[in-house]
């Protein structure tokens, strides 16, 4: 009789777990739905409200751009819903994955601004939730303490790096996202495209100029004031790096600013300022790109389980939603005002950054870039011949994929 | 035993060779001559985002009726050899700076084989002397502790590599504990990830670690075979340690050496967990890890499976070439027994 008690106590306990959590989604849910997204906080502000609503289970993955194209294109597709970048959504767009959402927006999307919209030839393809960049993230009490001018130019930059590493306040001045591979050849694209405005002449990587080098010069400078192990320096380093008061400046994305102030992870709350992206040259605009993040509904799944996900993403992209974690991305929302974590992403935006040119072309020129850079950051190779061979590898690349 | 009762015990063994080994390799030297593309198609499209409104004139694959992407396969010949192998360049790199190591491995596949090489031809030595110098040891500990001690000595065996190697990474990287002990000691700054020699040290290291295990688990089985009289009758001769170890123990347990020997040049051979691990691609590289890199899916989800094709066959000609030699002493001795 006593264990009967117990049996029954425990079985009210879950399902008043499940009722009281049930009470926060209106729409409750009943079609089995899967996601698969990138992991960082954002990803998690709206895939945890999703779940309140029942039968869902998110995939949140770093490496998501890796299993996207392949999950997507089979039939039927791995998952019901998923979230891309301003890169990736050309590559599931282009392999004709995903579903035109016109029809779902009339009949559930009410609430979407039109700036949201991703459309192409005027279908709407992509639901974009947020906007990211990169841009600088400095602590203020250390530019007080030395008297530093929040650098506006990235020899401004060098020239404050040079001040905080005399004064020896931290470990080193700078931070940076130099990781080898996708992340390496991001910087170079945001470095370069401070200094020029396009890396394509026709389908051809034209880079090899006196742009390419100057972007080179200026990579190479910054990594002297940075940990030496910089190559295996990604955003989430970075990111602690900051947290544990190590570094005093970097060029960070804005989805990460909202880390800086969470008291459990960070040593510097309160500490770190946001800035628009430094420039490469005086007057210019800032050296960074421009994304955007949101959802995609894939073309291989049945019309009442895209139906089911619109109506449940919609659930995760409510303004209410997003506006109760204002900090965890610069949301792109009317109906609230930006957390002053997003301030550095909105003047960066202001001051004329260009968005990430995403095509086929790029993603194979950023995928060389990633892999050559190496070389010439520690000095196996010299700057002419690194331009050289990223146009090398480009040709081969492209022609191997039938780009040229 | 007849020929139809040989056909029938084989005939299955022989049928999964042919599924998993033959067919697989035949598919993979087929496809190194050719590129995989999609069909493209010059398209103009207007695209908003929340950035603005823009047209732009793009190559994209072009779409069938159903929606899906058409791949086709075009036969280009050498092309991906000439493309990983680079002969040109490699001419003109050796015509101006002679045959200078540094300025061939600016070529990734020269690069990539240098390491490949001296990786395999260093951990062997060492993989073989700890695993024989274990082995003696633990033959001679108290039967009591011979279970535990062989059962820790097994541990970096058992751990997956990538799991090992990320283990190891971070106990070096940053301020890890092994660096941040390595700087208190010696009280400077130490950056193991920031120079390609001591990434290279610690990969070699890691992968005598973990492979020593296996020697010695096939050294120590086989030391227990060893004819005990022979032992003594040598004893009793006056042949000391190093003498009984030399003329009685190595010629016995030799095949084992020769197959450890084997394993391993295989195995070393097609390194790349290690580098993937320790995320040390900017500063070395493997045959098998160009591959790998080949495959792995870029921005708008296309990979070159025609050079990473071309760089399996290039590493299994490799394999086959350092593994003559032995192969050539086992079959020798075969012969000898049988005459």
């Amino acid at each position: 009789m006593k264990k009967l008690f117990i049996l029954f106590s425990v079985i009210a306990s879950f399902s008043l777990i499940g009722f009281s959590s049930a009470k926060a989604c209106e729409n409750k849910n009943d079609v089995p739905l899967t996601s698969l997204t990138s992991g960082f906080d954002a990803w998690k502000v709206v895939t945890s409200a999703m779940e309140e609503c029942g039968n869902y289970t998110p995939t949140l993955d770093q490496e998501y751009k890796d299993k996207i194209v392949a999950a997507l294109d089979s039939n039927p597709s791995q998952y019901s819903l998923a979230g891309v970048s301003a890169s990736t959504n050309v590559a599931v767009l282009d392999a004709g994955l995903t579903r035109p959402l016109d029809d779902l927006i009339a009949k559930h999307g009410g609430a979407l601004q039109d700036n949201q919209k991703v459309t192409i030839n005027g279908q709407v393809m992509a639901i974009a939730m947020m906007t990211n960049a990169q841009h600088l993230f400095y602590r203020e009490d250390i530019f007080n303490d030395l008297g530093i001018d929040v650098p506006t130019t990235y020899d401004e930059v060098i020239k404050a790096a040079k001040v905080i590493q005399n004064a020896g306040v931290v470990d080193y001045p700078l931070g940076g996202t130099f990781k080898v591979g996708w992340n390496l050849g991001e910087e170079f694209v945001n470095m370069y495209l401070g200094y020029a405005d396009t890396f394509f002449d026709g389908n051809m990587a034209a880079v090899n100029n006196a742009n390419g080098y100057e972007t080179l010069k200026m990579l190479k400078k910054l990594t002297e004031y940075m940990d030496p192990e910089y190559l295996n320096s990604d955003s989430t380093y970075v990111q602690q790096q900051f947290q544990q008061g190590k570094i005093a400046m970097a060029n960070l994305w804005a989805s990460r600013a909202g880390a800086m102030d969470n008291a459990e992870e960070s040593s510097v709350v309160g500490l770190v300022k946001f800035a628009s992206a430094p420039s490469a040259k005086k007057g210019g605009k800032p050296a960074s790109t421009l994304w955007w993040d949101g959802i995609v509904i894939p073309k291989n799944i049945s019309d009442e389980e895209a139906e089911a996900a619109f109506k449940l993403a919609m659930v995760g992209l409510d303004p209410a939603n997003l506006g109760a974690s204002p900090e965890a991305a610069p949301w792109i929302s009317n109906a609230f005002d930006p957390a002053p974590s997003n301030i550095g992403a909105v003047m960066t935006a202001k001051e004329g950054a260009a968005p990430y040119p995403a095509s086929a072309q790029m993603s194979t020129l950023h995928g060389v870039l990633g892999n050559v850079l190496p070389d010439y950051l520690t000095g196996a190779a010299t700057a002419k011949a690194t331009l050289e061979k990223i146009e090398a590898d480009y040709i081969t690349a492209a022609t191997e994929k039938g780009l040229l | 035993m007849n020929k139809k009762t040989f056909l029938i015990f084989t005939m299955p063994s022989f049928m999964m060779m042919v599924f998993f080994i033959a067919i697989p390799l035949f598919l993979v030297f087929f496809q190194s001559f050719h590129f995989k593309q999609d069909i493209l198609e010059i398209v103009e499209r207007e695209k908003c985002d929340p950035f603005g409104c823009k047209t732009e004139t793009l190559k994209v694959p072009v779409l069938d009726e159903k929606g899906d992407r058409t791949k086709i396969n075009i036969w280009v010949g050498w092309e991906n050899y000439k493309n990983i192998l680079k002969f040109e360049e490699l001419n003109s790199i050796i015509k101006n700076n002679g045959y200078s190591w540094s300025a061939i491995q600016s070529i990734d596949f020269y690069q990539a084989l240098r390491f490949t090489i001296t990786f395999t031809f260093i951990t062997l030595p060492f993989v073989l002397f700890f695993g024989m110098c274990l082995a003696l040891c633990v033959n001679n500990l108290l039967n009591r502790l011979k279970g535990p001690v062989i059962f820790i000595t097994l541990l970096p065996f058992i751990i997956t590599p990538v799991i090992g190697s990320l283990s190891i990474k971070w106990l070096f990287i940053g301020d890890g504990i092994v660096t941040s002990l390595l700087e208190y000691i010696l009280e400077k700054d130490i950056a193991v990830f920031a120079k390609a020699w001591s990434i290279e040290l610690l990969v070699l290291f890691y992968r005598i670690w973990h492979t020593t295990p296996f020697a010695f688990v096939i050294f120590y089985a086989a030391l227990q075979t060893v004819d005990k009289d022979r032992i003594e009758a040598a004893f009793v001769d006056g042949a000391n340690r190093f003498q009984r170890l030399r003329y009685i123990v190595i010629p016995h347990i030799m095949p084992l050496i020769v197959f450890v020997t084997l394993i391993h040049l295989m195995d070393a051979y097609r390194v790349y967990d290690e580098i993937v691990g320790f995320g040390a691609e900017g500063f070395l590289n493997s045959l098998q890890w160009m591959t790998y890199d080949f495959l792995r899916l870029d921005d708008s989800g296309s990979r070159y499976i025609g050079r990473a094709s071309a760089t399996s066959m290039l590493t299994m000609i490799g394999i086959v070439i350092i593994l003559i030699p032995v192969l050539r002493r086992v079959f020798r001795e075969q012969k000898e027994k049988k005459n």
